[in-house]
Formats: C-alpha cells, structure tokens, sequence
C-alpha cells in the first residue's frame, strides 16, 4: 500500500513537473495574422467558370478588389455555417471593393445548386467549380475550402474546413484598409495550400 | 521535443486527407433454388469521421447507398444500418449518420428455376464522409459477392 502510494506521488510530481516543462517551454504565441505578409503571397490562378446564366466569370474580372472565394457543396454541412456569414460580407463590404464568389463542387450542377442558392437567399454569385479549377488551387480536398485574394489578385490566407467568422472578417478588413499595389510573381496557389492550410487551426 | 510539432502536423494533415470507406470481403454465400441468400457487407470508417445515413437528416445531404448493378439474381430489401442522431459544431440540429463499423444486408431472391453453380453479383456502395470541421467529395466502393445456387 505504502510503495503504491509512492509511486502515485512519484507520478504526481512527475505529471506537474510536466505541466509546468510545457508551460515553460512554449514560446509566447504571437497573434493569430489575419493575412499573409504581401511579399508571402502567391498569385491566385485565373480560372473560367460559369455562373448560373452561362456567363464565363474569370478571376481576373475581379482585379482591384478582395475576393472571398469560397469552394464549397450543397451536400457540406460546415460550408452551410459560413454561408450567412459570406451573405453578410457581400453585403457590408461591397461598396469598398470587396466581392464574394463561390464556387459550387457540386457533381449535380446547377440542378441542385439553383435551387438550393435560392433558398438560402444567397446574393453573391456562385459558380460551377470543376475538377481543373480545384486542381489549380491544391487540389480540394476537404469543403469548405477558402481563399481570401488580395486587390491584385494574391493569395492573403488560406481556411481548410470550417473557419471563424471574425477570421474572415479580419482578413477582408486589412486587405481593404491595405493600399492598392501591384502584385509580384508568386508562386502557385497550390504552394499556397500547402503553406496557408494551418492557418485556421 | 522536436516530436510534438511533427505529431500535431501529422494528425493536422490526417484529419485534411479524405476518409476511406473499408468494405470487407464477404465470403461465399450459399443458397439452396428457391430460398432467400442474405449478403451481409461489413464496413468501416476511420475514427473520427461520420457518413450520413441513408436517410440523411436534409434533403441536400448525400444518403449512404448501395446499388447492385449485376448478376442474375434480383436484390430484394437492404437493411441499413441503424443512424444515429449526433450533433456536430457545424450543425444546428442532430444529424443522422453512421460512424465506425456497420453492416448492410441484402435478401436476393434465388428463383426455384435457378441454374445451379456460383452467381456472382456486382454492387456499389456510395458515401459521403465528414468530420467536426469538413466534408469530403462523395465517393463509391466497388463490391461483390459470390452466391453459390445449392
């Protein structure tokens, strides 16, 4: 009894001494960056896509704005939590230069899509994502996949999965607050994935 | 020390890799002409991932489904297995999903006319995986089953 309760004190002190290793040894985490620094940032590919009226949307249309552009699926339960809060910045922040696209990975196409974009009241636009596009920006594995481009057209961050709002909202806000300039080559969004997809964990 | 960051980046990584259903090989099932041949499919998916069931808790959600596509014999009921209502962070209402290991079983009817000999039947099982953070594209596992005619 006596050696079992000493082991249990050994295991204590050692579960504290523990503790208080971690505790000590992790650095002071800085703030969470909404945005990539501008010379990190890597050129967002151009696509072509069609939006539910046959129109063929490209990227580059958007040049001088931040983009929100959100792969995502009707069939995606997180991506249905983000969906008001993408409403919201369409909203709030177009006036200044700000645009949200999503791009549905729907297989179903516009059959399923159309009405479930009514019903949710969606008021951006949306468009029909195709395996190309999803390969161009690293593959898109998991939905919802999100990438927030900068007004000359870079890639400023990168959420795999559900992400928070106020990541988001924090993003949008400093590109839109950041002066206009032109981008350098970067490199493909694919490396961007691959660097950006911790950032909202 | 350096273990820890490469742990937390490989759990990181795994829990971004889309989940696989495993459909275990079934062994022959016999039959005698005339009777029913119950084909029972064992199924697995990795810890921590969710499929819906195949009465999904919205109509936009991707049921769990098998479809047998060939072989002479005719598929009668499939048994799913029993959902379960969880509630996840993305979601405001429980959903109904399957998770771990379960079943699906199928009655094909062997008619009294039958040729006797091995009947081989070809199916596909379809899924659509998510965990607390993400959804993965639907996708088919390829399954078969020998029915040997008694």
């Amino acid at each position: 009894m006596n050696q079992l309760r000493s082991n249990f004190r050994w295991l204590a002190v050692a579960a504290v001494a523990g503790l208080l290793g971690v505790v000590a040894c992790t650095p002071n985490r800085p703030a969470r960056q909404a945005v990539k620094d501008d010379l990190q940032r890597k050129r967002a590919s151009d696509f072509a896509l069609k939006d539910a009226g046959g129109k063929v949307v490209h990227l580059a249309d958007y040049k001088g704005k931040v983009v929100l552009l959100d792969f995502w699926a009707t069939w995606c339960e997180p991506c249905g939590i983000e969906l008001p809060w993408f409403i919201e910045f369409e909203r709030k922040y177009k006036d200044r230069g700000f645009e949200v696209l999503g791009v549905s990975m729907d297989d179903d196409g516009w059959k399923v899509i159309s009405p479930f974009v009514n019903a949710k009241k969606i008021n951006y636009r949306v468009l029909l994502g195709d395996d190309k596009t999803g390969d161009e920006y690293g593959g898109i594995e998991a939905l919802p996949t999100t990438f927030v481009i900068d007004r000359a057209g870079r890639i400023a961050s990168v959420h795999v999965g559900l992400a928070g709002k106020k990541d988001f909202e924090n993003a949008i806000e400093q590109l839109l607050d950041a002066p206009h300039g032109e981008a350098p080559h970067g490199e493909s969004p694919s490396a961007a994935l691959r660097d950006n997809s911790r950032r909202s964990d | 020390m350096a273990k820890a960051p490469v742990l937390l980046f490989a759990t990181i990584l795994a829990a971004q890799i889309s989940p696989t259903l495993t459909v275990g090989n079934v062994p022959t099932v016999h039959a005698a002409k005339g009777s029913t041949a119950v084909v029972t499919l064992h199924a697995v998916l990795p810890p921590g991932f969710h499929a819906n069931s195949n009465t999904p808790s919205d109509a936009y959600l991707i049921p769990l489904s098998l479809k047998w596509t060939g072989g002479p014999l005719e598929a009668g009921e499939i048994v799913y297995p029993k959902a379960a209502n969880e509630k996840y962070s993305f979601s405001d209402k429980p959903l109904s999903v399957v998770t771990g290991e379960f079943t699906i079983t199928t009655k094909f009817k062997v008619p009294a006319n039958s040729t006797q000999g091995p009947a081989s039947e070809n199916g596909v099982v379809k899924y659509q995986a998510c965990n607390d953070r993400m959804c993965f594209a639907p996708k088919t596992v390829n399954v078969s089953v020998t029915i040997a005619i008694q």
